[in-house]
């Protein structure tokens, strides 16, 4: 094995290790070819953030990310990885570093998923009672059951399940590094989202340095750090944070595979608790209407929002409710609520669908934080004079 | 157990086996099929059947070891594929016959002269079924080997030939019960084999099917027991999902 940062045999550590990627002035021409499939690539990922390579089909991406594990030989320029060119290594020492996964997922139909999984573990040598527990914290880590998963064949699961398998072996041996390849293309939409979910919550624990690449802007901006958009010919068109890339497309060519949804693309990128809201004017039953009164005085909102006794809404009220001298149970309207973890998008999607202006921004157990108005979100997409601040 | 070539000669010519022994017996004496003389007489079949089966398992296992070698020959050298199938596909047209015949001058009667004709015979087959085996593996399962840093030899003997071995199998089931066929011409060759008392005595149904009855046996046995091997190997191929 070589020396240096390398994976670890030792199996899982308690501080996961991630490389910076970088790409210098990378070239490759296949033989034969008089045009470069990747023309003069050059950016840098920082330690544990995903990179999205992304562009329509035959720029370059995939080409791209196989560059780096030497599936597929550059033919100038060089690839670092923490500062060593990737070239000094063996191709199997330095692949054996570097997680892969792709959309085909490859399990290996004869072994059994435990054995699929300790592939790479095999390799390196680890010890087998290492690579058992290694096995079945991977398969817990990706929300299985060891023991009912570990001695079943690939053939035996369903695809999202294979998916997951697929990451957990490229997982195995914490690599500096991970390869991902449309990942979750072949998967339906709705196990995509969930896995896509699952992916990232893994991935703020592991913090591992990622290229993943996919031919979906939408999955690129929910999924990267950095996007690099990549046009025919492995011309890097651009290579930013999703919310720059968005707000200041670098040209035409962006801006038209970005979309021309891409400002509502951005609301996809803020979520509801990281907005400024509005304070909720709260009163509750039983309360006066002078107080009532009060309440809206101190809010930007106009209509008194009932709450229960541990703080949950139940009611929007407007004039004719408070024509009496205290609030009485049962008026009002009902309240659309949403949730603070929800993106903006999703948020703005359920006020519209239910006809309101103002959503009632509740907590996972119920309470109310504030409230979310259209003009909130209105503000938010009209870039400020001071500059886009880049999300969390 | 090596024999004298000159002795199985001697046997056959000597009307070892014209001798049914049993002369009283009117079933024999018609030349018809005679249980009770078959079972009294399962031991004249002892040698021939031994010898039967040594000429197949030498020359299906000796064309194993060639087609084997020549398909991870062609496996990394695609151009290789198409002069291979010709040449052993011209051996397989070749009569085994014309073989024992065209090999006498060369390596004279006996046992090595058959073994050569019906291992050329086996390789068509096995060689076809080894590279279509390896073809048929995946190519994800490949790209996903190499990319987590497989060497091409980790490759070939941990995930390219295990997933082969079904197509591998089947080859060797098919060349298996062929040679055992074929191999009851090897007398011809003075290999000895279960052709010699059947050709002693054809006029005598009970010896035709006595010794063509054992041919079967012999098939049918290594049959299962190769697709018993296969099972074993390949728990993974009856593994759907439950």
């Amino acid at each position: 094995m070589t020396p240096s940062t390398s994976a670890q045999p030792e199996g899982p550590s308690s501080h996961p290790q991630a490389a910076t990627l970088e790409f210098d002035n990378v070239r490759k021409v296949y033989d034969g070819s008089d045009q470069p499939a990747i023309a003069d690539l050059s950016f840098e990922v920082p330690a544990g953030e995903i990179c999205v390579l992304v562009g329509p089909s035959g720029c370059g991406k995939t080409t791209a990310m196989r560059l780096v594990n030497r599936m597929i030989e550059m033919t100038s320029g060089d690839i670092l990885l923490d500062g060593e060119s990737v070239r000094d290594k063996r191709p199997a020492d330095l692949r054996r570093q570097i997680g892969y996964a792709i959309q085909q997922i490859g399990l290996f139909p004869h072994d059994t998923i435990g054995d699929n999984i300790a592939t790479v573990p095999k390799l390196l040598g680890w010890k087998k009672d290492q690579i058992r527990a290694r096995v079945d914290g991977l398969i817990e880590l990706i929300g299985l059951d060891p023991g009912e998963v570990r001695d079943r064949y690939p053939a035996q699961l369903s695809g999202g399940q294979r998916q997951r398998v697929g990451v957990a072996r490229a997982l195995a041996a914490d690599p500096l590094l991970m390869l991902m390849d449309e990942p979750f293309g072949a998967i339906d939409p709705i196990n995509r989202e969930r896995l896509q979910n699952e992916f990232l919550r893994l991935q703020s624990e592991l913090r591992k340095t990622i290229v993943f690449v996919t031919h979906d802007i939408d999955e690129a901006i929910k999924m990267g750090d950095r996007i690099a958009i990549l046009k025919k010919g492995g011309v890097l068109a651009q290579y930013a944070k999703p919310a720059e890339l968005l707000m200041h497309p670098a040209d035409d060519f962006v801006e038209d595979f970005v979309g021309a949804d891409r400002a509502l693309k951005r609301l996809a990128l803020r979520r509801v608790r990281d907005v400024d809201l509005w304070t909720a004017p709260r009163v509750r039953v039983g309360d006066t209407v002078a107080a009532a009164h009060e309440a809206i005085a101190g809010s930007d909102v106009s209509y008194p929002l009932v709450v229960d006794d541990d703080g949950r809404p139940v009611a929007w009220l407007d004039e004719d409710d408070l024509r009496g001298e205290r609030i009485e149970p049962g008026t009002g309207s009902p309240v659309q609520t949403v949730e603070c973890d929800d993106v903006l998008r999703d948020a703005l999607s359920e006020l519209l669908t239910s006809q309101v202006q103002y959503g009632a921004v509740v907590e996972p157990s119920g309470q109310v934080v504030g409230v979310l108005s259209i003009e909130i979100i209105h503000e938010f997409l009209v870039p400020e004079a001071e500059g886009e601040v880049a999300p969390a | 157990m090596t024999l004298d070539p000159t002795l199985v000669l001697a046997q056959s010519e000597g009307g070892f086996f014209r001798n049914r022994s049993s002369g009283v017996d009117k079933c024999v004496e018609s030349n018809g099929f005679c249980p009770s003389w078959i079972v009294h007489h399962l031991d004249r079949y002892t040698t021939p059947f031994e010898q039967h089966l040594v000429l197949v398992v030498v020359s299906v296992g000796l064309g194993f070891l060639v087609a084997f070698a020549l398909a991870l020959l062609a496996h990394r050298r695609r151009w290789l594929v198409a002069p291979v199938t010709q040449i052993t596909g011209i051996l397989y047209t070749i009569p085994s016959l014309a073989a024992f015949f065209i090999l006498l001058p060369i390596t004279g009667r006996g046992r090595t002269t058959a073994i050569i004709a019906l291992t050329a015979y086996t390789l068509l087959i096995l060689f076809r079924n080894i590279v279509d085996g390896l073809d048929g593996v995946p190519a994800e399962a490949r790209d996903a080997g190499r990319g987590m840093g497989l060497t091409e030899r980790q490759l070939l003997w941990r995930v390219e030939l295990p997933l082969a071995l079904p197509a591998i199998m089947a080859g060797l089931r098919i060349a298996a019960t062929t040679t055992v066929g074929l191999a009851a011409l090897a007398f011809y060759a003075g290999a000895g084999g279960l052709g010699e008392p059947m050709e002693a005595d054809k006029a005598f149904d009970s010896n035709v099917v006595a010794a063509g009855g054992l041919c079967v046996v012999m098939a049918v046995a290594l049959d299962g027991l190769l697709l018993l091997t296969q099972r074993l190997l390949t728990p993974w191929t009856r593994a759907r999902a439950a």
